[in-house]
């Protein structure tokens, strides 16, 4: 079990961003958290993956608080050339991460023809997968997922998720947090909601209610286009 | 799925040379001048040093290109001494501020709040000094000679650089792919060296170019004030302070081929520098 | 008013130490944009999406090659034109939100950003601006580690249609947005494309985009798979004749979901 223990945070002297939440994320389940941007899921999952400390809480993995070495918490968000060292060649930065695994480099589409480039040389849904695959190291119990397949086409999307719910199915606990409704709907096995700090379950048919309204609807936007200069 | 879709790689075109050929020749030439000096200058053996009063304060000929001085010394010969000496002077002087700068602004970066305030109180002690003096006093109190000159140039050459390495190290330390690594149970050294390090190559290289002429400089401002080396080394600043004296007189040769040569070798060192700067970029590299 | 004839971008890689080759990347496309039109551009994710915004703006990187022609109202855009351009008459959103400078308080980038078009504006007109994208004027005094990605996002967009620009190329606009701000950002396109203007809009999407748009663009390996109708995408997606289309509909997670095989 992942878990986050009445853990609040705040950036710098700002009003806290998170204020004691708890939240769990089994062995072989997918977790989807949703919520309004700007509302502390980001924050949250870099507190749950170790990127930053919580001011009071703590994170607990399987029981235990996070050791030297790999960590169990692996942690994957929407800039994936971020995460990488841009210096490097996409196959010394899988390298870094120990041998690479053929099954789940081909699930995740990963060529062997992108290695010898650089990350700039690649397409951000590409490096994306790249990054994924270096996550998913056989030491990883559970995978922080932020928006990881924001940049992906929806084909590529498919793969990705039924790669991870493989993944999901051996033993691996995800915390899916995605604004796609119908994407957490469809490999979520839990939801929870963000908002104002506080965490919500979300019931199941209260979401597919939004996840197939679908369409934005246009008219009723508070904006002026008209204010533009001409 | 059984291989992803590529990057279309539709018709490679032919084959051709890019600029990287260039970038190549041009360091290449810099580096074949900076090697002849220094291989060049021992095998003159005494020629430039040694009197020929039968040839005194020549103009450039065929027999002597540059001309000679009022000792009837080569000055070709004394030219490729004088820049032999600047070479090692500038060199040494450089790295060793290289050396320091980089071993301060990692101290600096990585060991705390409290080493951050000693090297930014150093660093700007330094920078609030004036140049020349502290150059001088160290100089002086080191009784002159090429290894007083050398640590007086390297010592005070360091604190720009210091900065700006610190200032990279620290935006590094928290960047994303460095806490990836951490969490994939890279140690801090392999960090350092594997990812840190390589970021800092351009900035040190870019440092060593820019302080190599501020330290051959320097050398020649402290001899020609006397403070330098020994008026008998053929030095570029001894050549440079004789030169003045003849320069009414219209011995135009004894100062400008000197100047020109100089001029010469921090260029060469400035294409090494920006050649491998250039290769060492995944970015412009590919131009 | 823009006009994409027999495009192609391609890159010059160094293979070995000193040999280079040419690489073709996009294209050959040919896609015009009228007045009044949303176009949608979609497909996978290194076909070749970005480079045609960045070919548009002249933003490639140094190492790029491109051929054919782009007409804006007439005038090519290329090296000597663009300046007068960007940011007046054209505006780009781009993906990645490193675009900003992070060392610059966001309401002194997007002060810039009006300056560079030719129409400086005070606070409140910036405070206004932001404003259109849901965004309240502590945002001004921020900097840009300290938003959202979602905001980050909605700031880019107001900086980019600040000077009041004829055409909008957006580049992944609303990936990261919450469906709320997307809707509110793509509702705002759809306006700005009914006063006149014209809308390029490149997202993975599709369900999203669909309503807003009036034609979509499917781009696969770096050549146009063909421009259907944003009224093909529905349903199951039969009435689309593009086999690749079809699929990209049905993955989508309010569609089907699933992957079903596409000739090559």
């Amino acid at each position: 079990m992942l878990e986050a223990r009445d853990i609040s945070f705040a950036y710098g002297r700002a009003a806290p961003v998170l204020s004691g939440v708890s939240l769990g994320v089994g062995r072989g389940e997918i977790v989807g958290l949703s919520g309004p941007s700007g509302c502390g899921k980001s924050t949250l999952a870099r507190l749950l993956a170790g990127y930053l400390t919580s001011r009071s809480g703590a994170v607990l993995v399987d029981g235990a608080a996070p050791a030297k070495g790999w960590s169990p918490v692996q942690y994957v968000h929407q800039a994936a050339y971020l995460s990488v060292d841009p210096r490097w060649r996409i196959g010394a930065i899988l390298d870094e991460a120990g041998p690479v695994d053929e099954a789940l480099r081909n699930q995740l589409g990963v060529s062997r023809r992108w290695f010898e480039r650089y990350p700039h040389e690649i397409s951000g849904g590409e490096l994306q997968r790249v990054v994924l695959l270096r996550a998913l190291g056989p030491r990883t119990r559970y995978l922080v997922a932020d928006e990881v397949s924001a940049m992906l086409d929806p084909i590529t999307q498919v793969e990705v998720w039924q790669a991870l719910q493989a993944r999901a199915g051996a033993g691996l606990g995800i915390l899916a947090i995605s604004h796609g409704d119908a994407l957490l709907e469809r490999v979520a096995t839990r939801r929870l909601h963000l908002e104002a700090g506080r965490l919500l379950p979300v019931s199941g048919s209260a979401t597919k209610a939004i996840g197939n309204a679908g369409s934005p609807q246009c008219g009723k936007w508070p904006l002026e286009p008209a204010n533009l200069p001409a | 799925m059984s291989e992803a879709i590529d990057l279309p790689v539709a018709s490679p075109g032919p084959a051709r040379l890019g600029n990287r050929v260039w970038t190549l020749v041009a360091a290449l030439l810099g580096l074949v001048l900076i090697a002849g000096i220094a291989i060049g200058a021992p095998m003159l053996g005494s020629l430039g040093i040694a009197p020929d009063f039968s040839a005194r304060l020549a103009e450039p000929s065929l027999a002597h290109w540059f001309g000679t001085d009022p000792f009837g010394h080569d000055m070709l010969a004394r030219t490729v001494h004088g820049l032999n000496v600047s070479l090692w002077v500038g060199l040494v002087a450089a790295s060793i501020s290289v050396v320091i700068a980089t071993a301060l602004a990692i101290f600096a970066a990585t060991c705390g709040r409290w080493a951050d305030a000693v090297v930014a109180f150093l660093v700007d002690t330094a920078m609030g000094l004036p140049h020349l003096v502290l150059l001088i006093l160290i100089s002086f109190a080191l009784g002159g000679g090429t290894t007083a000159v050398i640590i007086a140039v390297a010592v005070t050459h360091w604190p720009r650089l210091t900065r700006i390495l610190r200032a990279e190290i620290l935006q590094l330390r928290q960047a994303d792919f460095i806490i990836a690594a951490r969490r994939m149970g890279r140690s801090w050294g392999h960090i350092g060296f594997r990812h840190i390090l390589p970021h800092l190559w351009p900035q040190i290289l870019v440092g060593l170019v820019l302080l190599f002429p501020h330290a051959i400089l320097h050398e020649a401002a402290l001899t020609f004030l006397g403070f330098g080396l020994e008026p008998s080394r053929p030095a570029i600043g001894v050549l440079l302070a004789d030169s003045l004296r003849y320069l009414m007189a219209g011995k135009w040769w004894l100062g400008l081929f000197p100047g020109l040569c100089l001029l010469m070798l921090v260029l060469c060192f400035d294409a090494i520098g920006n050649g491998l700067r250039l290769l060492a970029d995944p970015r412009q590299g590919q131009l | 008013m823009l006009a994409i004839e027999a495009l192609t971008v391609g890159f010059r890689r160094y293979r070995g130490l000193l040999a280079q080759v040419d690489v073709r990347a996009l294209g050959p496309l040919e896609i015009g944009l009228a007045r009044g039109e949303v176009l949608a551009l979609v497909g996978a994710s290194g076909a070749g999406k970005s480079l045609l915004a960045h070919a548009l703006f002249g933003v490639l990187p140094p190492n790029a090659l491109v051929s054919g022609r782009m007409l804006f109202d007439g005038i090519a855009l290329e090296a000597q034109t663009l300046p007068a351009l960007r940011g007046r008459k054209m505006g780009l959103v781009p993906q990645s939100i490193s675009h900003l400078d992070p060392l610059v308080r966001c309401g002194r980038q997007l002060g810039w950003a009006a300056r560079r078009a030719g129409r400086p504006v005070d606070r409140s007109g910036l405070e206004a601006a932001l404003g259109w994208f849901d965004l309240d004027a502590s945002v001004l005094d921020a900097f840009p580690h300290a938003l959202s990605g979602g905001m980050a996002r909605r700031l880019m967009l107001a900086m980019a249609i600040i000077g009041g620009p004829d055409l909008v190329v957006a580049d992944e606009p609303i990936s990261g947005l919450d469906a709320d701000n997307a809707a509110l950002v793509l509702g705002y396109f759809r306006r700005l494309a009914d006063e006149g203007r014209a809308v390029l809009l490149i997202t993975h999407d599709l369900v999203q985009a669909i309503p807003v748009s009036d034609r979509v663009a499917i781009l696969r390996d770096g050549h146009l798979e063909g421009i259907a109708p944003a009224a093909a995408f529905s349903g199951d997606g039969s009435a689309l004749a593009s086999p690749y289309a079809r699929a990209l509909w049905r993955a989508m997670p309010e569609n089907g979901f699933g992957l079903e095989p596409v000739d090559a």
